[in-house]
């Protein structure tokens, strides 16, 4: 089974993370750049039926600059066995369209099984850029899954619904995302790390994948930083903080 | 005036969402309502009469025996027949898990594009002007699509107000069954417990509990001042991953964001991606041990102490207030 993982390079959540304010666009010189979490867990799904079945290929996937690369070295570094880097200067600043249509093109030049996915990153926290693919792909998608179980003939799974699970099942292909309920990833080991260097990082531009540019996109017209929040009292409890919280509750009609 | 489709869901028992009420909300703001509802039987008059009070001047009823089978295509074609009836500005949907799946297949099919998690909708000048509230309601960014359809995922709970009511006529199609590329749902487990507590997306008032609480036995203190107050009851990631409670009461970077009048945060340190899920509350109370707790850096009112000493305290003299 070929199982082709899409990964993100994302703004370190644990940093004050900043946007340009003339472009709307992310100031990737504020923050520390990283693997979303939730790819990483993406990761891990692939890996785990990787150990289990050693005929399973992993490959990372990931659009973004030349500095994005690092991503899929970590990817690399924890177990996957090759990478794609689609990278060109034409997709800077590039919409959900856009980066969806670019990824299913390198997808059908890629070949896959499965891709697996996270169910919303952490900085655009859109959550449509597995749905987009999919309908690209004319395949199903097992979106925002708690649990999955992949084999030769589908994927079963249980996705996280409004007001409690579904159980839900797909024929392969199909593409597959993931929430916060699938298992941590793993730490490349040593041995992981030394061999990441020497496995295929296939770069593709889009001139290559001949993405038609989309008659529509979405356009930021206005960025305002918002100003940040002053601390307030800050009481030491003496027995009588209770008492003087009720009052703040009471004078400021919260209760 | 121009028309604005909401997709409405419904649940597999024929329930429909609360997000309606924000959705018709907003497509009001930028023009004629129609409610766009996929079923396997036909509406009752009663969910009609609701919808056209929450401000839908028209249903969309779309018949197929494949809503509660069939994952979220359904709705993706009846989206794409609405389009081609009612010719539409705006497309509107809840950001939930199946609303957003929605809106990007939709985007992809029709020539749209998606403006997500929108907290707020104009029309300026007859374009479609969507808010957002960006890395935790650190900046507001306004966002335009250019050249195709506006597909808007509403952040569920961030619309206020409520649509002039309306008389809904309904238009009545029948869906063919999805042919390929479709998933398929094989069952359903709701969640047992509902609670009779507001809902965390839209309470006014949020209590929250954090690693501090120490157990899923403590935690109970939470839920007591969550209905001292009135409040719904949220968590930070530690004491969802330390199994206190369900995941679906996260409140941060990664799970639910909120903007309540009043948010309460006990036993929470105040990571910065628990701050990005509550930053934007109006009035912040924290309690916590650590005096260096980063929650108080954004705290109106913070109290350096133990939770199990001054929430029943806090209790008792809220109640004595209130009596």
């Amino acid at each position: 089974m070929k199982i082709v993982v899409l990964v993100k390079q994302v703004p370190d959540t644990a940093e004050e993370r900043k946007l340009n304010l003339a472009t709307g666009q992310l100031d990737r010189e504020a923050t520390d750049s990283v693997v979303d979490e939730i790819n990483e867990r993406a990761l891990e799904a692939a890996l785990r039926l990787k150990d289990a079945d050693k005929g399973t290929e992993v490959v990372a996937m990931t659009m973004g600059p030349a500095d994005a690369v690092q991503a899929l070295r970590k990817a690399l570094s924890m177990g996957a066995d090759s990478a794609v880097h689609i990278v060109d200067d034409s997709l800077n600043g590039a919409d959900t369209g856009r980066t969806a249509a670019t990824l299913a093109a390198a997808l059908r030049v890629t070949g896959f099984d499965v891709v697996l996915a996270g169910n919303e990153s952490t900085d655009g926290r859109g959550g449509v850029v597995p749905a987009m693919v999919a309908e690209h792909l004319k395949l199903p998608l097992l979106g925002s899954l708690v649990s999955a179980d992949i084999a030769d003939d589908g994927v079963h799974g249980v996705r996280q619904g409004e007001g409690g699970t579904l159980t839900v099942r797909a024929a392969l292909p199909a593409i597959v995302t993931v929430t916060e309920r699938f298992p941590e990833a793993r730490f490349p080991n040593f041995k992981g790390i030394l061999t990441a260097k020497r496995k295929p990082v296939t770069t593709l531009s889009a001139a290559e994948l001949d993405v038609p540019a989309g008659v529509s996109r979405t356009v930021v017209v206005a960025t305002v930083e918002r100003p940040p929040r002053a601390a307030g009292r800050k009481l030491i409890d003496d027995g009588t903080a209770a008492d003087e919280l009720a009052e703040f509750l009471v004078a400021n009609r919260l209760v | 005036m121009s028309n604005v489709l909401a997709l409405i869901e419904v649940s597999h028992r024929g329930e429909m969402a609360a997000s309606a009420r924000g959705l018709l909300a907003a497509a009001a703001t930028l023009g004629s309502p129609v409610a766009v509802v996929v079923s396997a039987a036909p509406l009752a008059d009663d969910d009609v009469a609701w919808l056209g009070e929450l401000g839908a001047v028209r249903v969309y009823a779309a018949l197929t025996a494949a809503a509660g089978t069939v994952l979220v295509a359904p709705a993706v074609d009846a989206l794409g027949a609405a389009i081609d009836a009612y010719s539409p500005v705006a497309v509107l949907t809840a950001n939930s898990v199946d609303g957003r799946e929605a809106a990007g297949r939709l985007a992809v099919r029709v020539g749209g594009s998606v403006l997500a998690d929108v907290v707020q909708v104009r029309s300026d000048n007859g374009t479609v002007v969507a808010r957002h509230s960006v890395f935790g309601g650190a900046y507001t960014v306004d966002s335009v699509v250019e050249g195709g359809l506006p597909i808007l995922t509403i952040r569920q709970g961030a619309i206020e107000g409520q649509a002039p009511s309306a008389t809904a006529a309904v238009d009545e199609a029948f869906l063919d069954t999805p042919s390929e590329g479709a998933a398929v749902i094989d069952g359903f487990n709701d969640d047992a417990v509902v609670s009779a507590r507001p809902e965390l997306r839209t309470a006014a008032t949020v209590v929250s509990g954090g690693r501090g609480l120490g157990s899923p036995e403590n935690f109970a203190l939470v839920e007591q001042l969550a209905d001292t107050l009135g409040a719904a009851v949220g968590a930070s990631r530690a004491a969802v991953d330390a199994g206190y409670v369900a995941q679906t009461a996260q409140v941060g970077q990664t799970g639910v964001s909120v903007s309540p009048q009043l948010y309460v945060a006990l036993g929470i340190s105040g990571a910065i991606q628990h701050r990005a899920g509550m930053q934007t509350a109006k009035t912040i109370v924290a309690i916590n041990k650590d005096e260096d707790a980063p929650i108080f850096e954004v705290a109106d009112f913070g109290i350096v102490g133990d939770i199990f000493t001054v929430v029943p305290k806090l209790i008792e003299a809220v109640k004595a207030r209130s009596n």
